[in-house]
């Protein structure tokens, strides 16, 4: 069973929709029992990473994603969700995030050369930076993946798995160390490469 | 580097594609849900779905067939059509949509795309314009193209862009429906001066259109377009290779 950790941000119905197209169980929860019962975790979200954090901590979810990790569980963050699993962020004012990567979510617009856009709209290959990353088994060689985002991370080599060009910055796609994993780009709208990183990680033994 | 990408637009009433189109393996050329499948697997970057229903019951079906392609088509979704206030982006945002494009409600309340911006995030607000030249000026038209506004386009997009937009489509007037291609001085124009994506519409005629696009227009990130990709005059598939061998980065 997977847990999707619903706390008011985003658009769920396509993560929620690629689950079951794969056969996969899910579930849509904000209830910590059912994430604690969960055997994994999808954290995703939209928006502001503070706002973000708010909500995570007034809807008391912050210790129970503390404990999945801790008991080995694969936990899995996409886009907003992804960004949270670093130690903080520049977006709107300084925040601390969950510090489960070491890291920090940075202003994309500030490292782009002039006349790149921000956003980082649309789809861009996916260059894996280490060998056997074990979301990307099955999708083939440097898939097109979908973003949409205005920070990024940075510092983050330690768990760097997977990397897009844009405006010559390689920015952080896939991140993962141990049984944390983080998507930039969002999978659920990736078409089959996509679908096919869920399928991998509903398959990870961390 | 981030690709340009390909978007068809599909126009729905009542939760039914206007003017059905009759592909093979579509069976049933007037379900959206069919269409949206067929157009992701040949190989379109995002789908948008125009409602043009005037009813409440009209609209229901629409958020009906929306969530229900969310949940089978995994490319975004963007969603446009009698979006006039808050409460319209949630109502699609809570049905699937990833995107949600504001038009003649940007005009009638100017704090509208702001409002959304800051409330859901630029990422899933787009700003829609409609220009036609009058006057030797681009002028904003709303109301599907029946009413001139006070607004000038590029000064539009721009106040759109730091209002918070995080894409605009160009939609232009003089160049839809002719067939001769995209509106190349005026999406050079709003290029010249936003520095978030612009989707370009309104005019394509061929597979060349495109690649003009691209080539004379490089701030353009994507073409919209409905007949040509309906009536199977464009294949997408051909149409992203072809603009591949001419030099064009395109998913595949």
């Amino acid at each position: 069973m997977i847990a999707v950790v619903d706390y008011g941000v985003g658009n769920l119905f396509s993560l929620a929709g690629s689950l079951s197209v794969l056969g996969l169980e899910s579930i849509v929860t904000s209830d910590p029992a059912q994430i604690e019962a969960a055997d994994r975790v999808i954290l995703p979200g939209v928006g502001a990473f503070g706002d973000a954090v708010d909500k995570l901590r007034s809807l008391n979810l912050i210790p129970v994603l503390n404990r999945q990790v801790e008991n080995g569980k694969p936990l899995m963050g996409i886009c907003l969700g992804m960004q949270l699993l670093f130690e903080k962020s520049y977006e709107f004012g300084v925040h601390a995030g969950l510090g489960f990567l070491k890291g920090e979510i940075c202003p994309l617009a500030e490292d782009l050369p002039a006349g790149f856009k921000v956003p980082q709209m649309g789809w861009n290959r996916l260059i894996a930076v280490r060998e056997n990353e074990p979301l990307l088994r099955y999708a083939g060689e440097k898939p097109y993946v979908y973003y949409v985002h205005s920070f990024y991370a940075k510092g983050c080599e330690d768990s760097l798995s997977a990397v897009s060009e844009y405006g010559g910055l390689a920015v952080p796609g896939l991140v993962h160390k141990n049984n944390v994993f983080g998507a930039q780009f969002h999978p659920e709208k990736s078409g089959e490469a996509g679908l096919s990183m869920l399928r991998a990680f509903a398959e990870v033994t961390a | 580097m981030i690709t340009k990408r390909i978007i068809p637009c599909l126009d729905i009433r009542n939760g039914r594609v206007v003017k059905g189109v009759n592909f093979q393996g579509v069976r049933d050329v007037d379900d959206p849900v069919d269409l949206a499948r067929f157009y992701n697997a040949a190989g379109a970057d995002e789908l948008v779905f125009y409602d043009i229903t005037a009813s409440f019951e009209g609209r229901a079906l629409f958020t009906d067939v929306l969530a229900k392609t969310a949940r089978e088509v995994f490319i975004p979704l963007t969603v446009g059509g009698s979006i006039n206030e808050l409460s319209d982006f949630e109502r699609v945002l809570r049905s699937g949509a990833d995107k949600v494009s504001v038009n003649s409600g940007a005009v009638k309340n100017p704090d509208l795309v702001a409002q959304a911006a800051k409330k859901y995030g630029s990422q899933c607000v787009v700003l829609s314009m409609d220009v036609k030249r009058v006057d030797g000026a681009y002028r904003i038209f709303t109301k599907g193209g029946r009413e001139m506004s006070q607004y000038e386009a590029v000064s539009w997009a721009v106040r759109g862009a730091e209002n918070g937009a995080g894409e605009l489509v160009v939609n232009s007037m003089d160049t839809d429906g002719v067939r001769r291609g995209f509106d190349l001085e005026l999406l050079d124009a709003i290029c010249a001066r936003v520095n978030i994506p612009v989707i370009a519409s309104g005019g394509a005629g061929c597979m060349e259109d495109f690649l003009t696009l691209f080539r004379s227009v490089p701030g353009v990130d994507a073409g919209l377009a409905a007949s040509i990709f309906h009536f199977k005059e464009i294949a997408i598939a051909d149409l992203k290779q072809y603009l591949i061998e001419n030099g064009i980065e395109m998913r595949v």
